[in-house]
């Protein structure tokens, strides 16, 4: 088996005297579509956002091609490849779309790369191309989803991190956004799934791994955990 | 003479640099949401360091073409250093504090520069240099002087300058990002410490170019002029919408015009009663009208949201 891209290892996260995750174990291995379900509060989002360094951890320790990343900012885990898609969204809503996707390109030097990286991007999503020069505020929820994932995808990223892609949208729009995640993901990408739409996240991803009050209560192959009676029981409404 | 058109001139010098001045403001609020009130103080530091460094180099015989600029450049460095200092000093540290703390810091460093430069200065006033034959001209009825045209050139071709860096540069994208969501600027790999510091760092250069013009406008520079001048530009960026760099600059320019006019008629007015003194009477209730009626400012949005 090759070195895996992400190690967290006993990673514990709190704030605000609440201890939001303890002591979780995750991995992920180069090209990987791995799911990361659970109920709301469950610790999802403090995972991903302790991973793009928004919080810091209180102890344990996250590996990152082969680095540790304990000690570096958030800005900086930019241009090392990790992309943090936020839970809703998060888009520059008085700026254009246009403007959205550069903001992605922040960390990149290279304009002549960034414009074709542009021109790559109206191509997955046409419906923003037709609206660049509007503000992304105006958009609807799911083309502010499209801006989110165009955006962080901007950044050239080897791991992309989505947090509840399917929060708040239509059953169509969901759709998309899923075939979207797919087809990036067979292109090669790294990729850490956030959702409470368990079925739906388990149908993409190869691997996942279900959490539940700040700990990892299950882990296993996707078919594996569809097929477990307690992921059915309290993840699939069965 | 004709008066109507002379205050419009008047007031439209004056707004050139309120405009200046309130652009600094509102560039701080619409990033951190903190009245950087010890702006005012980097003006008058900003006015105090290019007649210092004017008087050295006329003293030297370079030329008024020659150390007109170099003072210029001295004073926007100075204050830009000056700009970064006060923001690591008195604001950084109280980034997650309540509310007032940054006020009271902001307050104490007003003082602070007030008795430096008291200190430095002294209490008295300083004459501006006569660099050039001040020409003046009669159109319609109204005088207007080289200088006069020349603060309100430069202050509309700095205006347009700021407007171009913050719409289209990468470095002004940033500024936006910054000041409409931190953390989601931090996702895109910005430093927003850095955005921050270049924000106080550009405001405060503006403030050395306006505290220059003041001086050259009215003859002189004193200590204390900064107080008047940063409460005065704080009303402009509220009339126009604090955080909204076009309020500013609109804010900037009527609040001159205001007054101007104002001052003007008031004698008129009141029978004689009351005389152009109360000049300053008019910003403050402009402030008091906005904030009763309009708090969000002529351009600026709604900021319930954010409070």
């Amino acid at each position: 088996m090759t070195d895996p891209l992400l190690q967290i290892r006993d990673l514990h996260v709190g704030y605000g005297g609440i201890r939001a995750v303890k002591g979780i174990h995750l991995d992920i291995a180069p090209g990987e579509l791995v799911a990361l379900i659970g109920n709301n509060g469950a610790g999802k989002t403090t995972t991903l956002k302790t991973l793009a360094g928004l919080l810091k951890p209180n102890s344990g320790e996250i590996r990152y091609d082969g680095n540790s990343l304990n000690g570096v900012a958030a800005h900086q885990r930019v241009s090392m490849g990790l992309a943090l898609v936020p839970e809703g969204r998060g888009i520059f809503a008085h700026l254009s779309v246009s403007e959205n996707l550069l903001m992605g390109a922040y960390s990149r030097g290279n304009s002549d790369e960034i414009a074709a990286d542009l021109t790559r991007m109206y191509a997955l999503f046409p419906r923003l191309h037709e609206r660049k020069q509007q503000l992304a505020g105006t958009l609807s929820g799911g083309e502010q989803q499209m801006v989110a994932m165009a955006r962080a995808l901007m950044s050239r990223p080897r791991l992309l991190m989505l947090d509840e892609p399917s929060m708040g949208l239509a059953p169509l729009m969901v759709k998309n956004i899923f075939q979207t995640v797919r087809d990036i993901s067979a292109q090669g990408m790294s990729i850490l799934l956030v959702e409470q739409n368990a079925k739906l996240a388990l149908q993409v991803a190869s691997r996942g791994y279900v959490m539940e009050s700040g700990a990892i209560a299950l882990s296993g192959t996707s078919k594996e955990l569809l097929e477990s009676a307690t992921v059915q029981r309290a993840y699939l409404g069965d | 003479m004709n008066i109507f058109l002379q205050q419009i001139v008047n007031g439209l010098v004056q707004g050139s640099v309120y405009a200046l001045v309130a652009l600094g403001y509102t560039m701080v609020y619409g990033i951190l949401g903190l009245i950087n009130f010890a702006h005012g103080e980097v003006v008058m530091v900003g006015a105090m360091l290019s007649l210092s460094a004017l008087g050295v180099l006329l003293g030297w015989d370079i030329s008024p073409l020659m150390a007109l600029p170099i003072s210029i450049t001295i004073a926007m460095a100075g204050c830009m250093a000056l700009g970064y200092g006060i923001e690591r000093v008195a604001y950084r540290p109280l980034r997650h504090a309540p509310r007032l703390a940054p006020l009271i810091t902001a307050i104490g460093i007003s003082i602070l520069l007030q008795n430096l430069a008291m200190m430095i200065w002294g209490r008295g006033y300083h004459p501006f240099p006569v660099l050039f034959p001040n020409t003046t001209h009669t159109f319609g009825g109204a005088i207007i002087s080289d200088v006069q045209i020349a603060i309100v050139v430069l202050a509309l071709l700095i205006m347009a300058g700021l407007m171009t860096v913050v719409h289209h540069t990468r470095l002004g994208r940033s500024m936006r990002a910054v000041a409409e969501n931190q953390h989601t600027a931090q996702l895109m790999g910005v430093d927003i410490n850095r955005v921050i510091s270049i924000t106080f760092m550009l405001g405060s250069a503006l403030a050395a170019i306006a505290g220059l013009m003041v001086s050259a406008n009215y003859g002189l520079a004193h200590y204390y002029m900064g107080f008047m001048l940063g409460l005065k530009a704080f009303t402009a960026a509220v009339l126009g919408g604090i955080g909204n760099l076009r309020g500013a600059m609109l804010g900037g320019l009527l609040l001159g015009l205001i007054e101007s006019l104002g001052a003007g008629y008031i004698g008129g007015l009141t029978g004689g009663f009351l005389s152009s003194n109360y000049q300053d009477v008019f910003a403050f209730f402009v402030l008091i009208a906005v904030l009763v009626f309009r708090p969000s400012g002529l351009l600026g949005e709604r900021l319930a949201e954010r409070a």
